[in-house]
């Protein structure tokens, strides 16, 4: 594993996780440990059940694991209360998901504004600010004020993308963030992740599509609870050559 | 806390929802106005029973024959007839805390003049009576001392009689009418007094000299009343026990023997109407509150739906950055905004209503400012108090489950 010098935004230690379902204990992590450094494109694959989702919800401070040391930016996490880990997630996280999850019959822009209508430190023309700027890196500055039901799948995805943008988080976390959408919109949308990568976000992108791991820059993947595979993509396809080589009147 | 966020996205989701918001209103507009309409008519009717009260005289002590029975006046004490012209003379002579004395005797009949005839009553008093009621001579004259020591047939009558009677327009003053066959100068018109709460025609009166009624109608030898008031309303009491120590002295009354009269003041009479309509005002007060907790009982039960349909809503709010406390001041913002905005339309509503039921079926109102703030507290309390448990259950929510939930 490489070393240049980068900051680590992540770092995991022998990561464990149980949930008892009764009187039987299912072990969802069974001591994931490594280090995700600034500016990475990390992609997670793995069967279903093998552990995923409840990585993805430990990295994002939603869910504390039963044992292991997780730092995010620097910070210990493990032993932070509620309410902590929720300012944490409010200025350290960007989340995209696989349904998007926009609020219904709202603008895009008051959509992306969301995750700073909870940081009092904001202020609201800044928060307008940061919003249209988040919409125009995803593509999106003509449809500020389109609401959620106007947009296409596609659409709402960017929408979604720039909400978890729009508070400069450390790490951007995207769980199947194009399980929804068909094959042109999905490449569309990993385009749009290539370009966020190219400007050194730090992002994690779970997916069940063994495809998309040729588009990021390390793969990691996991079997039964413990990290499987962990290397790094000696060689990345352009999001958008293969965009621009898919078939233009293809029907999904 | 960010108020003002909070606020915005408490406003913004009910914006999203203006007719099941409308519909959640409804519940407390309906309340509240009820609790404003209700309470305006009840102290609309006990504040006019009181002034009309007020007009007889607050000072008025009335002694009627016979004791007092439990419960309240006794009525029909007339047939008891311990009251006597000597019990009238002492007390007028004696009494210390009176300004004024009319004893009252009183006959029903036929009134006659010309070819019209009205049924009324005419009643036996003395001078007094007109300082005792209020009453005042608006053309002619009272009877005087030499009247009543003649029993003159001579009367003083209010306009309802004199427009009964006198239907060609003719001067009241001078004219003779007959009552059981006895001719009647009248001497004097009273001044109008109009109607009193109860509906009474306080006009409809004939006042002649008490002898003339005791002797020319009625022969009798005893009173069917005294009246009396008191020099200033405080010395009320006073004067009521310096009057039942006199007629019981006057009916020779042994320590420890109940007494075989009753003196009420104007006061207790007024307590006795009013409490009833007091009453009345709490059962209508209580009615229109269990219409204002229904109406929050709507509140929870919509804030339940809402915060279940929302589940997923407040899941994404949670993993942006939301804590509990924020979810729960939403909701609660929601909830007060929802039941302080139906109040305020409440109290509008119910203040038009009141004045609706003044304009169209004429009953006395009053709105007391009191009872439009109370409302409005208790429409926020109930606000807090129904929106409390919704809101908490949506602060409680997993954010990894809530995020999922479909
Ligand atoms: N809240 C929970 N309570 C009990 N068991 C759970 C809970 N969440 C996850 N698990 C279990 O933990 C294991 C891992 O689940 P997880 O959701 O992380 O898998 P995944 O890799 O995301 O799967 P998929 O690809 O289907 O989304 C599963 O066996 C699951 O049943
Ligand atoms: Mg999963």
């Amino acid at each position: 594993m490489e070393d240049n010098g980068k900051k680590k935004v992540i770092s995991l230690k022998d990561i464990r996780r149980d949930f008892i379902v009764g009187s039987e204990t299912v072990h969802a992590l069974r001591g994931v440990s490594f280090d995700i450094y600034e500016g990475e494109f990390v992609t997670i694959m793995g069967k279903s059940g093998s552990g995923k989702s409840t990585l993805l919800n430990t990295l994002g401070c939603l869910d504390t694991p039963t044992s292991g040391e997780y730092y995010l930016d620097g910070i210990s996490v493990r032993k932070m209360s509620k309410n902590e880990r929720a300012v944490l997630r409010n200025i350290k996280i960007g989340f995209v998901f696989q349904s998007y999850n926009l609020l219904a019959k709202t603008t895009a822009i008051e959509n992306v504004e969301l995750p700073l209508m909870y940081n009092p430190k904001v202020s609201s023309e800044q928060r307008k600010q940061a919003a249209i700027e988040s919409l125009k890196m995803v593509g999106l500055g003509d449809r500020l004020y389109h609401k959620s039901n106007q947009m296409s799948g596609g659409q709402m995805q960017r929408v979604a993308i720039a909400r978890a943008l729009v508070n400069n988080p450390a790490v951007i976390l995207a769980d199947e963030a194009t399980g929804n959408l068909d094959t042109r919109t999905s490449f569309e949308i990993l385009v749009l992740f290539q370009k966020l990568h190219a400007e050194g976000k730090t992002i994690i992108f779970v997916t069940h599509n063994p495809e998309i791991l040729q588009y990021s820059q390390r793969n990691i993947t996991l079997a039964d609870g413990k990290v499987k595979e962990d290397v790094y993509n000696t060689n990345i396809l352009s999001a958008a050559d293969a965009l621009a080589a898919l078939p233009v009147n293809e029907e999904d | 806390m960010n108020w003002t966020n909070l606020f915005k996205i408490a406003l913004k989701a009910i914006a999203n929802n203006k007719l099941r918001t409308f519909l959640t209103m409804l519940g407390i507009i309906i309340g509240v106005a009820s609790v404003i309409t209700m309470l305006a008519i009840g102290h609309g009717s006990k504040q006019s029973i009181q002034s009309q009260i007020s007009k007889m005289g607050s000072n008025m002590i009335m002694i009627m024959p016979g004791a007092e029975r439990r419960g309240g006046v006794r009525m029909g004490g007339s047939d008891m007839q311990t009251l006597k012209l000597s019990d009238y003379q002492s007390l007028k002579d004696e009494c210390t805390y009176i300004a004024a004395i009319s004893p009252s005797v009183s006959a029903s009949g036929q009134l006659i003049f010309g070819g019209n005839n009205y049924s009324s009553q005419i009643s036996g008093v003395s001078q007094g009576y007109l300082t005792i009621r209020q009453l005042d001579i608006d053309d002619g004259e009272m009877f005087d001392d030499n009247d009543i020591a003649t029993s003159a047939k001579v009367c003083v009558i209010g306009t309802t009689i004199a427009k009964n009677l006198f239907t060609a327009g003719e001067e009241p003053v001078g004219q003779i009418i007959r009552f059981k066959n006895i001719p009647f100068t009248v001497i004097g018109v009273l001044k109008s007094k109009g109607y009193n709460t109860m509906g009474q025609d306080q006009d409809d009166v004939v006042l002649a000299p008490f002898t003339t009624v005791m002797k020319r109608i009625n022969s009798v030898n005893y009173l069917q009343m005294i009246y009396a008031s008191a020099i200033t309303e405080d010395q009320t009491e006073q004067a009521i026990d310096e009057i039942s120590d006199i007629l019981r002295t006057n009916h020779k009354i042994q320590d420890g023997q109940p007494d075989n009269f009753n003196v009420r003041s104007q006061e207790e009479l007024s307590s006795m109407m009013t409490s009833t309509t007091s009453l009345m005002t709490i059962l209508l007060a209580c009615v229109a509150g269990i219409s204002l907790v229904v109406g929050g009982i709507g509140i929870m039960n919509i804030m339940f739906v809402s915060v279940t349909e929302r589940t997923k809503e407040i899941g994404l709010r949670m993993s942006v950055g939301a804590r509990g406390k924020d979810i729960l001041t939403q909701f609660l913002i929601e909830a007060i905004m929802i039941s302080i905005t139906g109040g305020v339309i409440g109290v509008l509503v119910g203040i038009l209503a009141a004045y609706g039921v003044k304009f169209f079926a004429g009953w006395p109102i009053a709105i007391q400012p009191i009872s439009v703030v109370m409302s409005f507290a208790v429409c926020s309390i109930t606000g807090i108090f129904f929106g409390w448990y919704p809101a908490k259950k949506a602060a409680n929510l997993d954010p990894i489950e809530a995020i999922r939930y479909e």
